[in-house]
């Protein structure tokens, strides 16, 4: 049997002034391919204006084991909320 | 499209691995958990290989629908009656295509290969929806196709957008979206024809007659006869049972033929106001199970042509390899 061509994953910038969001994949033998193939399974309905393909195998990622560790922190440091704050009403434009 | 879902016997890929069973335990409790309030589970997230399983079942087979649903259809291309016509189902044949490729996309999340659901697929091991095993005999055919199979298909599909499986539900999403071109340009098709000569009324008439039981059946086997459905609905992989969604799809539809014209073939059918909703005749499930076991019209033709595109592709999978290793090759030179 054939080798099965490589994964990559697609990012679509929806129109300029936002930034790329990951949408899904495609296999493609090269980047080229991966970019056609991008266009003609995710973009058939002027979903964007510009995409990204990636390997697959070049992405890290964070593993949900370890989501305590990396993000529950910020939840004790309350103070980096504009919120924490107590203003009187008085004072304006804070 | 829509693929019923269907378990066989072969479609475990592997013996289960040995596993802590308290550790197991603890983790089973803290899925089933965020499971109950909603949460999204995602591709690297611990999971009952149960779950997995079924997902890649439910997913593989959905996706192996979409790919097989494009053959009923593309056959009805180069005959389509006007340009207009053919353009929209050039392009609706395309979505099908790119809606296999979304749902295959979210099963490999799931640890299985692109190669090994084709291979199942070919190798009768993997299903997918009874109804593409009809054949397509007149451009009619393709009106009730664009009506009632993706009519049936939106109402599967719409509460799987809410699904637990994060890549599944999203990938729902995308189809949703563009699935209602496809159901209005069937009805629009039923309509043209239901507003000319008699013989063209006697072929919608025909196709609905034909396509109807076919339609009912896409929701799968009554609830009473659905081993998976309770733990589907509990890990929320599946969100309405089969014969819910059926009735849903029976009171919507029976207005829309009536409203053109169209008599739905079922002496039983009348509207319960009690309960306000259709009640409707007995369903031919041995035709249904007969349908699931690859006895369908044209089974093996649809099995055939899936065959014949892969192998002769085969060449051109390698040849784009071949060439791409070549060129990095030389760039790196």
């Amino acid at each position: 049997m054939s080798k099965e061509w490589p994964l990559w994953e697609v990012f679509i910038r929806a129109r300029n002034g936002l930034s790329h969001k990951h949408v899904g994949s495609v296999h493609a033998a090269d980047s080229r391919m991966a970019l056609e193939n991008a266009r003609d399974t995710y973009t058939r309905r002027l979903e964007g204006v510009s995409l990204w393909v990636v390997p697959s195998s070049q992405i890290v990622a964070s593993d949900p084991g370890e989501a305590a560790a990396l993000f529950e922190p910020a939840e004790d440091k309350i103070y980096r909320h504009p919120t924490f704050y107590t203003v009187p009403d008085h004072i304006k434009h804070i | 499209m829509y693929t019923t879902e269907l378990n066989t016997s072969a479609s475990g890929r592997q013996a289960p691995v040995a596993v802590d069973p308290v550790e197991d335990a603890v983790r089973l409790s803290a899925f089933e958990a965020r499971v109950a309030a909603d949460d999204f589970i995602e591709p690297k997230d611990w999971m009952p290989e149960t779950y997995r399983r079924t997902l890649v079942r439910q997913i593989s087979q959905h996706a192996h629908s979409e790919v097989v649903g494009m053959l009923p259809e593309g056959n009805w291309i180069t005959r389509a009656p006007s340009l207009r016509r053919k353009a929209i189902l050039l392009a609706k044949v395309q979505d099908e295509g790119g809606h296999g490729l979304y749902l295959y996309a979210a099963a490999e999340t799931l640890g299985v290969s692109r190669d090994e659901m084709t291979e199942a697929l070919h190798a009768g091991r993997a299903k997918y929806s009874t109804i593409f095993n009809y054949p397509t005999l007149t451009w009619a055919d393709i009106g009730a196709i664009g009506w009632l199979v993706d009519g049936a298909a939106i109402m599967n599909q719409v509460p799987l957008q809410r699904c637990s499986y994060g890549p599944y539900a999203r990938a729902m999403v995308r189809v949703c979206k563009e699935e209602s071109f496809h159901q209005r340009q069937g009805y629009e098709i039923m309509m043209a024809l239901m507003a000319g000569t008699p013989a063209q009324k006697r072929m919608a008439q025909d196709a609905l007659d034909r396509w109807w039981w076919p339609a009912v059946m896409m929701f799968g086997p009554p609830d009473d006869n659905s081993p998976n459905s309770a733990q589907s609905m509990r890990w929320r992989i599946k969100r309405e049972t089969n014969d819910e969604l059926r009735q849903k799809f029976v009171d919507v539809t029976v207005p829309q033929a009536e409203a053109i014209g169209l008599k739905v073939p079922d002496p039983d059918l009348h509207w319960n106001a009690a309960r306000g909703g259709h009640d409707f005749g007995p369903v031919d499930w041995e035709e249904f199970y007969a349908v699931v076991r690859g006895e369908g019209p044209v089974a093996k033709e649809r099995m055939q042509a899936r065959v014949a595109a892969w192998e002769e592709g085969a060449w051109v999978r390698d040849a784009a390899l071949a060439h791409a290793a070549k060129r990095s090759q030389r760039a790196a030179a």
